[in-house]
């Protein structure tokens, strides 16, 4: 993305309130903005490192319990236990990227479902902490100083802060010696290493921000909802991210923001169009097209159209690489 | 100085080397080479750390590497390349060397998030490193090119970048003439030459005799996993047991 269309697309985030009226469509945006917090967390992992964490919700979850059990039962404040939900999950990614040392492929895909089954089974059933399947009703609404950020536009604000946090994380990982040693293991695990790449360092750190960043977005949504039950371990949690990660163009920084956006606002606006049987069926036919039409995803299609388009592009035709991280500076 | 000392590895009851013991002389360029099967690259695999031996050791000026990690190998200064082609195809040819110059970055991860002022200088340092390293192997003119989708004898020169990028002071290069055409064999005679002038040890495991015997100073011949001559070029083309080993087996079989 270039430097102008991130600028405007900065200000059309920032004045969104102002044109959305209905507190709905303000629902729906905050929605996307968690989701795009989740997306880009993912996006670490599978994009950057190519490590399928489909166990992902497990650290959303975990964000989302630890805050909501903090102001709920200890009457912490909304901030710290935030940053005490962001440091658990950062921890849980922790143990499982030193899994992944060991475990590549389909047994780190195998471990990291299983690994979300266990921590799901135990908010199921370990009642006297989690209330079981009743969940934690009445998780309260933050509060910056004196105000309250219990309206929609305020709550909008904050998903957005937390939103260009993680990007900005995002970008300085990615464009740093940390995001090329994250994208030559992808690439060439061997070839890294022979350079004096540490896988461990690497996938290990590339596991805790990702993680981190799951529970940053789990805290956000426990308090926007104001509820948390064993729901927020759904497979369908994981699976979506997956969906926005790859839809959007995994490896590249503004995909998950792109998939998120669209698979948010997407079941949303189909909800007014159809009747529900086929809100589900158009759903999934766009998403085979989506899938067999831009298998890059739509970021990598746009970046090798725009200067297509534009006319810009000299004799040599060279496609946008698959996967590849955008251009650099 | 890289020592061998009887460096064993065994794949179940298959023994690949048998007690493999030599040296490479600090600036010298050493061959290994050897019928297919030898152990040619099972030597590099478990001197780089890919590879745990059975027995025997490794050591660089002293220090053991036996044990160690292929990135903490690296670290020591030694760095290899691989005999199938190898290179982060997905990347462009001046990032593919920019992630070789990875040990010669110092930011570390809370530096990155802060985005300290002094990342940027540091970044285009590297920039410029990798710059050089790619006028160096000719691939000048290929800078922005996906390193996947080059032709096959300049992704071996990529490779060969990204070797040098890490700064080794002993280099191993596994087979990097094969499959090259002879005028693609002459330039990376010519650029191993001149990175042995630069001062760096080379180690080479190659098939073709005549890129062998014109660039080293030292040839080691392997077969059957052990080390059946050692000596200057001349001497290995008129060794009889090296003629056996490559014109037939039976010969002298008691």
């Amino acid at each position: 993305m270039t430097r102008g269309g991130g600028v405007i697309l900065a200000a059309a985030a920032l004045a969104l309130p102002f044109w959305l009226q209905s507190p709905y469509h303000l629902h729906v945006a905050i929605m996307a903005g968690i989701f795009g917090v989740l997306a880009m967390s993912l996006n670490l992992l599978l994009g950057y490192t190519g490590q399928l964490s489909l166990g992902h919700a497990a650290f959303f979850g975990i964000g989302a319990y630890t805050s909501a059990l903090l102001t709920l039962k200890l009457d912490w404040s909304f901030w710290p236990a935030l940053g005490l939900a962001v440091a658990l999950a950062a921890l849980a990614g922790f143990f499982i990227g030193r899994l992944a040392l060991k475990l590549r492929g389909a047994y780190f895909v195998l471990v990291t479902i299983s690994f979300a089954g266990v921590i799901s089974l135990v908010s199921v059933n370990w009642i006297e902490l989690t209330n079981g399947p009743l969940g934690l009703p009445g998780v309260p609404a933050p509060a910056l100083g004196p105000w309250s950020l219990r309206s929609k536009t305020a709550y909008y604000y904050l998903v957005l802060t937390a939103v260009g946090l993680s990007y900005l994380v995002c970008r300085r990982l990615v464009r740093s010696r940390i995001g090329r040693a994250l994208v030559a293991l992808r690439e060439n695990e061997p070839l890294a290493e022979s350079v004096g790449v540490d896988v461990t360092h690497y996938l290990v750190l590339a596991a805790v921000v990702s993680a981190a960043m799951a529970g940053l977005g789990g805290s956000l949504y426990a308090h926007y909802t104001r509820f948390v039950s064993p729901e927020v371990f759904l497979f369908t949690y994981t699976v979506t991210m997956v969906i926005m990660v790859v839809a959007g163009g995994k490896g590249t920084l503004a995909g998950p923001l792109v998939g998120a956006v669209l698979f948010t606002v997407l079941p949303e606006a189909l909800r007014a169009a159809a009747s529900w049987q086929w809100q589900m069926l158009v759903y999934g036919v766009l998403l085979v097209l989506l899938v067999f039409f831009l298998p890059h995803g739509i970021v990598p299609w746009l970046a090798g159209a725009m200067p297509r388009l534009a006319g810009t592009v000299s004799a040599s035709p060279a496609p946008p690489p698959p996967d590849a991280p955008p251009a650099r500076g | 100085m890289l020592a061998v000392r009887d460096l064993a590895v065994r794949f179940g009851g298959v023994t690949a080397l048998e007690r493999v013991s030599f040296e490479v002389r600090p600036g010298s360029i050493t061959s290994v080479i050897g019928p297919n099967g030898a152990g040619k690259t099972t030597a590099f695999n478990a001197i780089t750390g890919y590879l745990k031996p059975s027995g025997g050791r490794v050591t660089y000026d002293s220090v053991a590497l036996t044990g160690l990690r292929p990135s903490a190998i690296a670290r020591r200064g030694i760095v290899r390349t691989f005999q199938k082609t190898s290179v982060f195809p997905a990347l462009s040819v001046e990032d593919n060397v920019l992630t070789g110059l990875h040990l010669r970055g110092t930011a570390g991860f809370f530096a990155v998030l802060a985005g300290r002022r002094r990342l940027a200088a540091e970044e285009r340092k590297l920039a410029s490193d990798a710059a050089a390293v790619i006028d160096f192997v000719g691939l000048g003119h290929r800078r922005r090119a996906i390193a996947g989708a080059l032709p096959y004898g300049e992704q071996r020169l990529v490779e060969l970048a990204v070797a040098l990028a890490a700064k080794p002071r002993l280099l191993l290069l596994d087979e990097p003439g094969a499959g090259m055409t002879g005028s693609e064999k002459a330039v990376v005679s010519g650029l191993i030459r001149r990175v042995r002038e630069q001062g760096l040890t080379v180690l080479l495991v190659e098939h073709d005799m005549r890129m062998v015997m014109g660039i080293s100073d030292t040839v080691i011949v392997l077969n059957g996993g052990k080390v059946i001559a050692e000596g200057a070029p001349a001497a290995i083309q008129a060794h009889p047991e090296v003629i056996r080993a490559y014109l037939g087996g039976s010969a002298g079989a008691a």
